[in-house]
Order: C-alpha cells, then sequence, then structure tokens
C-alpha cells in the first residue's frame, strides 16, 4: 500500500523492446555536436518568438535569438557558436512548418557572457519569473508552458511544491538520469522556487520504479523537514500534473483550472535544473536530455543541443533494427509519430521511441461498449461517447461531455479492445472546440 | 343494442363539447400571422441548412417578412426563389447574380499526389490534420476522407475511393458554403459556376517542392501569365491570380500549363465563325486577332483557322457583325498557321493585297 493517494483510473502500459527497464540503466552521455542546428522559434505554447537574427550573422552559445513576443511566449537561445545561415519555415514534429533558425557550427562553443545572479537566495518571484523568461525556460515535462508565465506572482497564497520526477511515459528514462546525476541541482533549483514563492511543503513526486532516484533524493533532503520524497504508485499517467497533485495532496484541481488555483505549483525535474543552471550559471536553455528508446540498436540517454535533427541521434544510435516501423517523437502514449528525420529536437522533445512491428496500431472495428476507455480515464470522461460525437460532427455535444478536460494521455486508445482511435477522438475534439471558441471570442471583440 | 348506443351517445357528446371548446378557444385566443410569412416559408428550399445565418428556414421566413432580411438572404435559392419572395413582399428583386458553387481547388488524386505515410486512423479530414497535419505529402491538398460529403445537406460532393478527393457537383450544388466551413485545408472555395479557366492548386511553394509532390500542382512557372494576352494573370506566391473580368476565355494558359494545374472548360470552347454573305473583307479582324487564326486579304471573305482560341475579340471589332462564337468540334490545332491549310491556300491573292 502507498502512503499517497491513487488517481482515479490509469493504466499500465507495457514496455516493448529497449523499453524503460534497459534505458534506465543507461546513463545520460554527451552527443556530439551536428554540424547544423535547426532552432525553432516556437518550442512552446503561446506565441512564436521574434526572431533577433538573420542571415549571415555570427552567433555565440547562449545567444538569444529569438525574443518572446507577446505575454504567452517564450524567448529561444542559439545553442551553438556559428553563422545564422537562413532564417525560413521548416517542417516540426507536429508536421506544420514553423520558422526555424538554421546555424552553422564552428565547434567552438564560444559562450555569450554569462551572468549568475548575484544573491541567490535573495530572488523573489517576479525576479524568478523575469530571470525565466530571459532564459527561455519552459516546462520540460513536455507541455512545454513557457516559465516566464508560471512563476509569475500568484494571486492566492502557494503552500506546495511538487517536483514532478514521476516519469510514467514507458520507454523514456531522461528524467530518472537527470535526478540520478543532477540531484543536487534539482533541490537547489527547487529551493530557490521555495523561497521565492514562500512554500511550506516541497514534495518530489518519484514513480517507484526508480528506486535508485528515490534513494539518492532522500538522502539528500534528510537535513530539511520541509522536503518530502514520495514514492507514489507506478501508474499512467502518474505524471500528469493534475493526477500528481490528487495524489500528493488529495485537491482536485477543477475543470480547465490550474494547480496553482489549488496553493500549488508543479515543476518538472528537467525544468528544476534548468532553472538552477540559470540561476547559478547564467545558462539559458540550450539543451536537454532525450532518451532513444525502442527498435534501435544502441538505446541511450543523450545530452543533446537544442535544434539537432532527429537524423544525429538515430545515428550516434547506430541506427534502427531491422523490425522498426513506426517513429515517435516523445513516448509511446503521447508522443507524435513522425514521418522524416530531418525534424530537430525542442525544448519539449523527452524521447525518440521507435516501435516494433507488434506493437503497431491495429484496424479499429465497432465499439463494443465495454466501458474500458471509461474506468481507464484519469479525468473521469466518457471517452466512448466523445468518440460518438466526434465521429458526428456534433461537437457540442462533445464538448458537454467534457472533451476539453482530456490530457491525450492515450489511456483510452491504450485499454480499447475495439483498437478505437478515442485520443485522436478528443485531440480533434479539442481542437475543433478550441477553433470555435476563438471564433467566438474575435466575434464579441469586433462587436 | 342500447349499451352501445349509450357508449356510442356519450362519445359523440364529448366530441362535441371538446369540438365546440376548441372552436371557441381558436377564435377568442387567435394570433394574426403574417400572411407573406408563410407563403415565403412555402417558396423557401426547407433544407434547414443554416448558410443565410438563421437557425432555418421558419427563422429566415420571419427575418425575411419583417424586412429584416433582404429578399436574396436564402444562398441556396436560385433567382427564381428570389424573384418569387420578392413578388410576396411587394419589393423590386435585385439584379440577377451568377450562380456561386463551391470549387475544390485541388486534383491530387492518389495516382498524382505521393501519400506522407499510410493513414489508419479516423476517416474524417478534421481528424487527420492532427495526426502531422494530414497524411498528402503536400500540406495544401484535400485529403479526400470526406468531411465536406457529411456536411453537404444536398448530396453535391462525391468522393470516389479510387481517387479519394472530393468532387463538387455543380448541378446540385446551391452555394450554401456549409463545406467551405468544415474544410480544415481550406481547399473549397466558391466561384462563379460558369468560368472559363480555373486554377486547381493552392500549393503557394516553390515549383521544386510542389513537384515533389504532387504530379499535377502549379510549379509556378510563369507560363500562364507569359502567354496571356489580356494581362488576366499576375503570378503571387507562386501561383497564378487570375482577374475575371479582362479574362476572355482563350485557355490559352490551360492549354500551356505543364502541369495541368490549370483547368480549362475546354468542352465548351468556342471557335470564331465567319457569315461569308456579311464579310466585306475589311481585314479588321485579322489584325485585332491576336493568335494569327484569321486569314484573307482585303475585299475577300475571311477564313477562321483552326488556331482560334475563340477570344471574341474579333465579335467585338467586326464592324459588320458578321463574325459569331459557336462551340467547337474539334481540339484547337495551334500549328494552323496562315497558308498551311487547304482553305487558305484556295483563297485567291488579290491586287488589294499586291498594292500593299
Amino acid at each position: 500500500m502507498s502512503l499517497y493517494t491513487r488517481f482515479p483510473g490509469g493504466i499500465h502500459p507495457h514496455e516493448g523492446m529497449n523499453g524503460k527497464p534497459v534505458t534506465a540503466a543507461l546513463p545520460i552521455e554527451e552527443l556530439r555536436q551536428p554540424a547544423r542546428v535547426t532552432i525553432p522559434l516556437l518550442q512552446h505554447i503561446g506565441a512564436p518568438a521574434k526572431a533577433l537574427v538573420k542571415k549571415g550573422d555570427s552567433v555565440k552559445m547562449g545567444q538569444k535569438i529569438g525574443e518572446a513576443a507577446g505575454f504567452v511566449s517564450a524567448a529561444v537561445h542559439s545553442s551553438v557558436s556559428g553563422v545564422v545561415v537562413d532564417v525560413q519555415p521548416c517542417v516540426l514534429a507536429n508536421g506544420l512548418q514553423a520558422e526555424c533558425a538554421i546555424i552553422d557550427n564552428d565547434f567552438k562553443d564560444e559562450w555569450v557572457k554569462r551572468q549568475p545572479v548575484k544573491d541567490p537566495e535573495k530572488l523573489d518571484a517576479k525576479a524568478l519569473s523575469e530571470l525565466a523568461g530571459e532564459m527561455g525556460l519552459v516546462g520540460l515535462g513536455g507541455a512545454t508552458f513557457p516559465y516566464s508565465v508560471k512563476l509569475m506572482p500568484p494571486r492566492t497564497k502557494l503552500d506546495t511544491l511538487i517536483v514532478n520526477g514521476a516519469e510514467c511515459e514507458p520507454y523514456l528514462s531522461a528524467d530518472h538520469q537527470l535526478m540520478l546525476s543532477k540531484a543536487k541541482e534539482i533541490v537547489e533549483g527547487a529551493k530557490r522556487m521555495q523561497v521565492a514563492f514562500g512554500i511550506e511543503k516541497v514534495y518530489v513526486g518519484i514513480e517507484k520504479n526508480k528506486p535508485d532516484a528515490i534513494e539518492l533524493m532522500t538522502k539528500l533532503c534528510e537535513g530539511d523537514p520541509s522536503f518530502i520524497v514520495a514514492p507514489v504508485p507506478v501508474r499512467y499517467p502518474q505524471g500528469g500534473e493534475k493526477q500528481l497533485v490528487y495524489a500528493l495532496t488529495k485537491r482536485r484541481v477543477k475543470t480547465g483550472g490550474l494547480p496553482i488555483d489549488k496553493g500549488v505549483l508543479v515543476v518538472n525535474v528537467g525544468s528544476c535544473y534548468a532553472l538552477y543552471r540559470a540561476i547559478y550559471e547564467g545558462t539559458p536553455l540550450i539543451d536537454r536530455v532525450v532518451t532513444v528508446g525502442g527498435c534501435v540498436k544502441r538505446p541511450a540517454n543523450y545530452l543533446v543541443r537544442i535544434g539537432t535533427p532527429v537524423q544525429w541521434l538515430l545515428d550516434a544510435s547506430e541506427g534502427l533494427l531491422p523490425q522498426a516501423r513506426m517513429m515517435i517523437y516523445g513516448g509511446p502514449m503521447m508522443g507524435l509519430a513522425i514521418n522524416r528525420t530531418d525534424i530537430p529536437v525542442t525544448k519539449g522533445c523527452s524521447g525518440i521511441t521507435v516501435l516494433e512491428k507488434k506493437l503497431m496500431p491495429k484496424p479499429e472495428s465497432s465499439c463494443i461498449r465495454c466501458g474500458r476507455c471509461i474506468t481507464v480515464c484519469p479525468m473521469l470522461l466518457c471517452p466512448s461517447d466523445i468518440d460518438k460525437a466526434m465521429r458526428k460532427s456534433d461537437f457540442e455535444t462533445a464538448e458537454k461531455l467534457g472533451a476539453m478536460n482530456c490530457l491525450e494521455c492515450g489511456a483510452c486508445s491504450w485499454s480499447c479492445p475495439a483498437k478505437r482511435s478515442l485520443t485522436q477522438s478528443c485531440k480533434t475534439c479539442k481542437k475543433v472546440i478550441t477553433e470555435k471558441r476563438r471564433q467566438q471570442r474575435q466575434r464579441e471583440e469586433a462587436k | 343494442m342500447t349499451d352501445i348506443l349509450i357508449g356510442a351517445g356519450t362519445l359523440t357528446g364529448i366530441a362535441l363539447v371538446f369540438g365546440l371548446l376548441l372552436m371557441l378557444v381558436n377564435k377568442v385566443f387567435q394570433v394574426p400571422t403574417d400572411p407573406r410569412r408563410d407563403a415565403i416559408r412555402e417558396a423557401l428550399p426547407g433544407a434547414n441548412c443554416g448558410a443565410c445565418g438563421y437557425a432555418g428556414c421558419d427563422a429566415l421566413a420571419d427575418a425575411i417578412a419583417s424586412g429584416d432580411a433582404p429578399v436574396d438572404a436564402c444562398p441556396v435559392g436560385s433567382t427564381d426563389l428570389t424573384r418569387v419572395i420578392a413578388e410576396i413582399i411587394g419589393a423590386e428583386s435585385p439584379e440577377e447574380q451568377a450562380k456561386r458553387v463551391a470549387t475544390v481547388i485541388c486534383q491530387g488524386t492518389v495516382d498524382k499526389c505521393r501519400e506522407k505515410f499510410p493513414y489508419r486512423g479516423i476517416q474524417s479530414c478534421i481528424a487527420a490534420t492532427i495526426v502531422n497535419d494530414g497524411h498528402k505529402a503536400c500540406k495544401y491538398a484535400c485529403l479526400g476522407l470526406g468531411s465536406c460529403v457529411e456536411a453537404c445537406k444536398f448530396d453535391a460532393i462525391t468522393i470516389d475511393p479510387r481517387e479519394r478527393i472530393a468532387k463538387v457537383d455543380p448541378e446540385k450544388c446551391t452555394g450554401c458554403g456549409a463545406c467551405i466551413k468544415v474544410c480544415p485545408k481550406d481547399v473549397l472555395v466558391m466561384q462563379p459556376v460558369e468560368l472559363p479557366v480555373r486554377v486547381l492548386c493552392r500549393a503557394a511553394e516553390e515549383g521544386v517542392l510542389v513537384s515533389d509532390n504532387c504530379k499535377i500542382g502549379c510549379i509556378g512557372c510563369g507560363l500562364c501569365h507569359d502567354n496571356c494576352k489580356f494581362d488576366a494573370i499576375t503570378m503571387k506566391d507562386h501561383l497564378p491570380q487570375f482577374d475575371y473580368d479582362k479574362c476572355v476565355g482563350c485557355m490559352m494558359c490551360a492549354e500551356v500549363c505543364p502541369t495541368g494545374a490549370i483547368w480549362g472548360d475546354f468542352d465548351h470552347r468556342k471557335i470564331a465563325k465567319i457569315d461569308p454573305d456579311a464579310c466585306i473583307g475589311c481585314t479588321i479582324c485579322k489584325k485585332t486577332c491576336q493568335f494569327e487564326a484569321i486569314s484573307g486579304e482585303r475585299k475577300n471573305v475571311h477564313k477562321i483557322l483552326d488556331a482560334c482560341t475563340g477570344c471574341g475579340q474579333c465579335v467585338a471589332k467586326c464592324p459588320k457583325k458578321c463574325i459569331t462564337l459557336v462551340v467547337r468540334e474539334h481540339v484547337r490545332d495551334a500549328n494552323a498557321k496562315v497558308g498551311t491549310t487547304e482553305t487558305v491556300a484556295a483563297i485567291p491573292k488579290t491586287d488589294a493585297a499586291k498594292e500593299e
């Protein structure tokens, strides 16, 4: 029995070849730099950054090449030193084109002048948010929400900070390995946030399948009573923000709300580490840990410069195995299937997963009304009904059924015995409803 | 026997009482309705498609009768309907406009447009676009999964499973625009039904990228622009833009297009015809013709060659009004130059020509 509450729903997805058991034991290795990086100006939720460089400019490592454009936006920095070849639209993992700065690497690794914060202990929320904005910090768990917004001084008092090291996605071990190698820095980063927001309790939520990380973190936090290392049950999607908040504090985040409304701040371990580096080194977010797992000859955890093409990672892993069938940008549950390997690694990419033939999606059949999707949905939705409404293009009903609450974890599609694409339905509904709301807002503004 | 009579009598009595009651209620509480409103409702198509912006045909009928909506508010109804409604409410019917229908601006069928990956998800275009922005290699292509077919209330859109691309039947299309609203790729646009030429590609990309993805896409070569003798085509974003006010329908652009991205209505292509009895041989038409498709010397009856594109410039210029345009029966032979066909050879040279 765990000390912590079990969130409703959830699944135990199986691992395929070279899954978590293999990748979890692989220490982080620094990946050789590519000769050319493609750095998208849109690597976060919100408005794309405004380019600050143009063709022919020479840039240094860590130089700001894109400025946050608007409130919800993040700065982008060069991950190598070299010359800007061009600023042009390139295809990203979602198949859409976005403006990218293409930089030729001169392999000199010349840093731009970095300025560590003078009094790290005295940082308040406002200064922290400004620093995060300057350093291009975004949530590294996958949602890539800009930290300049997340760390804004909140309206309500925060009393709990949750450091999210659950990493529930199969195959991925990037956060796990980061916790093993940079535990001290992660705790230090979390402490700065704790001080800035005046938070009483800090939970470090780690799934029980990472005993080494739990042990290390517990040892580090021994002296500080406000830090609690919480081994949470292994259950997908334990790493979901709302699920982790519920498991650790029993607080239910309301529909459409954020954990901040309930006095909780949830921060990914990778983001904690990035914040630490921003404070103590003045280093912007220019690299991240990426797990390459599945049907590759040599699975690994790489420290990758942002903008490195996927092909470069695959080459470093000595290529694909013959049974490889599908490449996924991210983890197998929430990642995006990609059809080309020139896509750059962005701030939100936690892994490259290559699935084998036997894990490929099967043809879908009719719904047998077994209700399994309802049992497993962590957001207490009824995916089968949302799917039914979506296929009739009845998006109003889908909205009433709460399609907007879906966190796209993929548990419903995974558990469906009829192999229906339920998550795709929910995603589609979310897209259409968001678009409808946007249009409505525009119409109201026009009036 | 009496039992039946009692039963029947009672029921008849009840029926009478209720009937009288209903009649009274109807008389006392009668709501006066606008007879014009009912007449308009009767005239409207009744599909409740909502294309007018109102909740349905009833709501539109109310709006027209009360003067909130114009008589031609129904985008589905033909000009006949507008006339009928105008008659009902005693207004003047507005000027007739050309019928507009939805047109699919893509010809990338399965054999022409490459697929990025085999798509196995939900068979709906909207759902397919969230998977890597659709399975067609060209990001502007019609996905052919039938979201528009589903949206069409008039059965005007079909998708051939072998071609996997939407086709609009201009006869059935009423121009309500429901398909345009649902299409996630914006491949459907409203266009007048009778256009001589159309660009059926929206790929605003460089030609190399387009030709890599699709065999029938516009590569932005600009040949149509160069060959247009009437200055009706401008190139923008690697795509030709037509100025239909200047376009005369010669279809040269469609003829020269190397990929076939420009569609021409060749079935209805015209050819000029000279009335030999009326022609006085003034050579004005010959001088006007930009395609060297008229032969003939001064004071001789002129001949139209097969090179004629049916642009109609000569028709406008002929002082005797002896040229008419008729639908041509054979495909145009662009090489039919002066002096190469028998008809031309038969024309005797005159003194007038020598003098010139």
